[in-house]
């Protein structure tokens, strides 16, 4: 199967699996495809989340107050397979693979569904391993791109990513941010130079304006952390509120667009 | 409330795009990070600090071979922090215990209380060689948190260290000396509260700033180069205490024990000693409580490999690879995962590892500081504990070597909550 990102920018949408339960996460999901998102990045919760910033820590925190395990974060994949076609990415830290096993999270993930993940702290010289395995079962391997990148080290991320690059807009953690940085566009185009994958960019996108900025450079731009701080805030109707914000940030752009 | 049903409503399923995920023929072979002890350790972190790992790699390399560096930190272990560190006969020690002949390295005596300054030396020079002016640091027992904050001060450079508030609480005195020394203390209020999570945050800070800021790591941890590097720094404890017993006894030691939490004292001393096979290499470990996941911080007791905060090695975790929580009576050995380099030292047999409990840790305090006039540091009481148990089943002909690696005088508070004193 290969079906590319739609829209320009197509909007990939992040969640935290299991905050607050994994049946909000599942309303949630389907409600944000419904809702415009043409892609899932669904998060496993994790106790140390090096990469992420608060509002995300807090996420896995309640998260991981109910033992939500990555076992939990594939089943509700295929939940969510079970009533739709969007593409789904597994968004993990790397412990919680070691722990059930690379070979045997690939072939779970293959069951359930899924089109691939992105694994936030294994970088490319240590995935051999892991790409043998997640190829084997057809399995899309996401990788980050930063700003901080050397182009050699684009360029062998490029060489083995598949499905599509991620583009971490500028240094830091996830959040959401006021302004997007240079950086973002100057790294989509460096990133260019080695692949014809789409690029998604993410870490920071929360107002309509970013994702129509993003939209001029990108295949896809990624909201994250303004989604999980939608639902923190949004106790009881969090996937109303959700689909809501994930209209507003599509919306400006589809009627900027639109002749 | 009925879900959503996407593919009901969109028989054609136009809001969901598969991914497409068709392998590339002939996909380059893949270098595994570089830094191993084995199989552990390496280079685990998100790809934005990639190029910070290279780069310190990279100066570190070639700082190693530059004769001026060799000489300035040398100079600054000198004059600065008080180098060399004593080797001291503990005659009552010895006598009370009734076996081998005990020696304490003293690294309590060195500037600043603890071993740590040898380390902090050694990457504030990397800093000035790299051009940044900001460093960020995590501290547990708060005795790292003072060195850093204390080479900064010398250095001029500006300073953040991360202490979880668990930790502010035990070890408030540190808090009060590095904000004297001038640092900013950024209390971590996440997770645990300790060590481990003030690791997650300067390395968030780091992740920030990284173009600007290093990050003084403060044990053989994290990615590499930080658990060869920090060896690396640390080796002078080893090297010192390996000429002072062979002038003293004419031989070497029977063993050497240190305490380890990420183990860098332990790693420092021992290094030197890797290749005289009949040395007995000793780690303890914090017992904690009990034996229950929760209530120590016995890695090699209960730790399954994993990686966290950037490297591979045993980490007490639970069946799902959530990091497990750890207790220890001492801020600097409650941390759930080990250096990598001691993972392997376990793994070939060259070094054992043990437990002191809680309150087998007090009491060594309470003995050391009654036999021979010294207060040890919690930390390096866990290693004075375990040569009370070991040294009465050895010879009056063996000796031992245990790393004081740092002073008491921060415990105080600690241990007035916790000893009954006669």
């Amino acid at each position: 199967m290969s079906v590319s990102f739609r829209a320009k920018p197509s909007l990939v949408a992040y969640l935290t699996c299991g905050d607050p339960d994994l049946s909000t996460s599942r309303e949630v999901a389907l409600a944000a495809i419904e809702a415009g998102a043409e892609v899932l990045e669904l998060g496993v919760p994790f106790s140390d989340p090096v990469a992420d910033g608060p509002v995300i820590q807090r996420a896995s925190e309640r998260a991981l107050r109910n033992h939500v395990s990555l076992e939990d974060v594939l089943k509700l994949a295929a939940e969510i397979r079970s009533e739709s076609d969007a593409g789904q990415i597994i968004f993990t830290y790397l412990n919680p693979i070691m722990r059930m096993g690379v070979e045997k999270f690939a072939a779970a993930a293959a069951n359930a569904g899924v089109d691939g993940a992105l694994v936030t702290d294994l970088p490319v010289e240590e995935a051999g391993e892991y790409l043998k395995h997640m190829r084997k079962h057809d399995l899309a391997t996401v990788f980050l791109a930063a700003p901080t990148s050397t182009d050699e080290r684009l360029k062998r991320i490029c060489e083995v990513s598949t499905g599509f690059v991620y583009a971490v807009s500028r240094t830091g953690v996830t959040g959401a941010r006021k302004d997007l940085a240079d950086d973002a566009q100057k790294l989509v185009q460096r990133i260019r130079k080695f692949t014809k994958l789409p690029i998604v960019v993410g870490f920071g996108i929360s107002q309509p304006e970013h994702f129509a900025a993003v939209g001029k450079f990108a295949d896809g731009a990624a909201v994250g952390t303004a989604i999980v701080h939608t639902i923190e805030q949004n106790p009881g109707k969090e996937a109303q509120a959700v689909a809501e914000l994930i209209a507003q940030v599509v919306g400006r752009r589809s009627s900027a667009v639109s002749p | 409330m009925a879900t959503v049903s996407i593919t009901k409503r969109h028989p054609a399923k136009v809001h969901g795009s598969r991914v497409s995920r068709t392998a590339k023929p002939g996909a380059p072979r893949l270098v595994a990070t570089p830094g191993r002890f084995g199989p552990w350790g390496g280079r685990y972190v998100p790809e934005t600090l990639m190029a910070a790992c290279e780069e310190l790699e990279r100066e570190y390399e070639k700082a190693k071979r530059d004769p001026r560096f060799k000489a300035r930190l040398a100079e600054l272990l000198k004059s600065f922090a008080g180098r060399p560190t004593p080797l001291f006969y503990a005659r009552r020690l010895t006598k009370k215990l009734g076996g081998a002949k005990i020696y304490l390295k003293r690294e309590d005596l060195l500037h600043t209380g603890a071993h740590k300054i040898n380390n902090c030396l050694g990457q504030a020079l990397l800093v000035e060689r790299m051009g940044k002016h900001r460093v960020v640091a995590e501290t547990g027992a708060g005795q790292h948190g003072v060195a850093t904050a204390t080479v900064c001060a010398l250095f001029g450079f500006e300073c953040v260290v991360y202490m979880g508030t668990e930790d502010m609480r035990r070890q408030e005195l540190n808090v009060f000396r590095m904000r004297l020394l001038g640092a900013e203390v950024r209390g971590v209020d996440s997770g645990s509260r300790t060590l481990k999570d003030a690791i997650n945050e300067a390395m968030r800070d780091w992740v920030t700033n990284v173009r600007t800021t290093h990050y003084l790591l403060g044990s053989v941890l994290g990615a590499h180069p930080y658990p060869t590097m920090v060896r690396d720094f640390h080796r002078v404890i080893g090297q010192e205490a390996r000429k002072q017993v062979v002038q003293a006894e004419g031989k070497l030691p029977t063993a050497v024990i240190a305490c380890v939490g990420g183990g860098s004292n332990a790693i420092g001393i021992f290094h030197d000693f890797i290749g005289d096979k009949k040395v007995q290499l000793i780690g303890v470990e914090a017992g904690g409580r009990s034996e229950k996941l929760g209530d120590h911080a016995a890695r090699f007791q209960g730790g399954l490999p994993g990686v966290l905060q950037g490297t591979y090695s045993y980490v007490l975790q639970d069946e799902a690879g959530q990091i497990a929580s750890t207790h220890s009576v001492s801020a600097g050995l409650d941390y759930p995962s080990i250096g990598p380099e001691h993972a392997w030292l376990a793994d070939q047999k060259r070094a054992e590892y043990v437990s002191a409990s809680d309150a087998e840790a007090l009491d060594a305090c309470k003995m050391l500081a009654r036999l021979e006039g010294i207060i040890p540091a919690l930390e390096s009481s866990h290693a004075v504990a375990e040569v009370i148990k070991r040294s009465p089943k050895m010879k009056k002909s063996d000796v031992v070597i245990v790393n004081i690696s740092g002073r008491g005088d921060k415990d105080i508070g600690i241990l007035r909550e916790n000893l009954q004193l006669d």
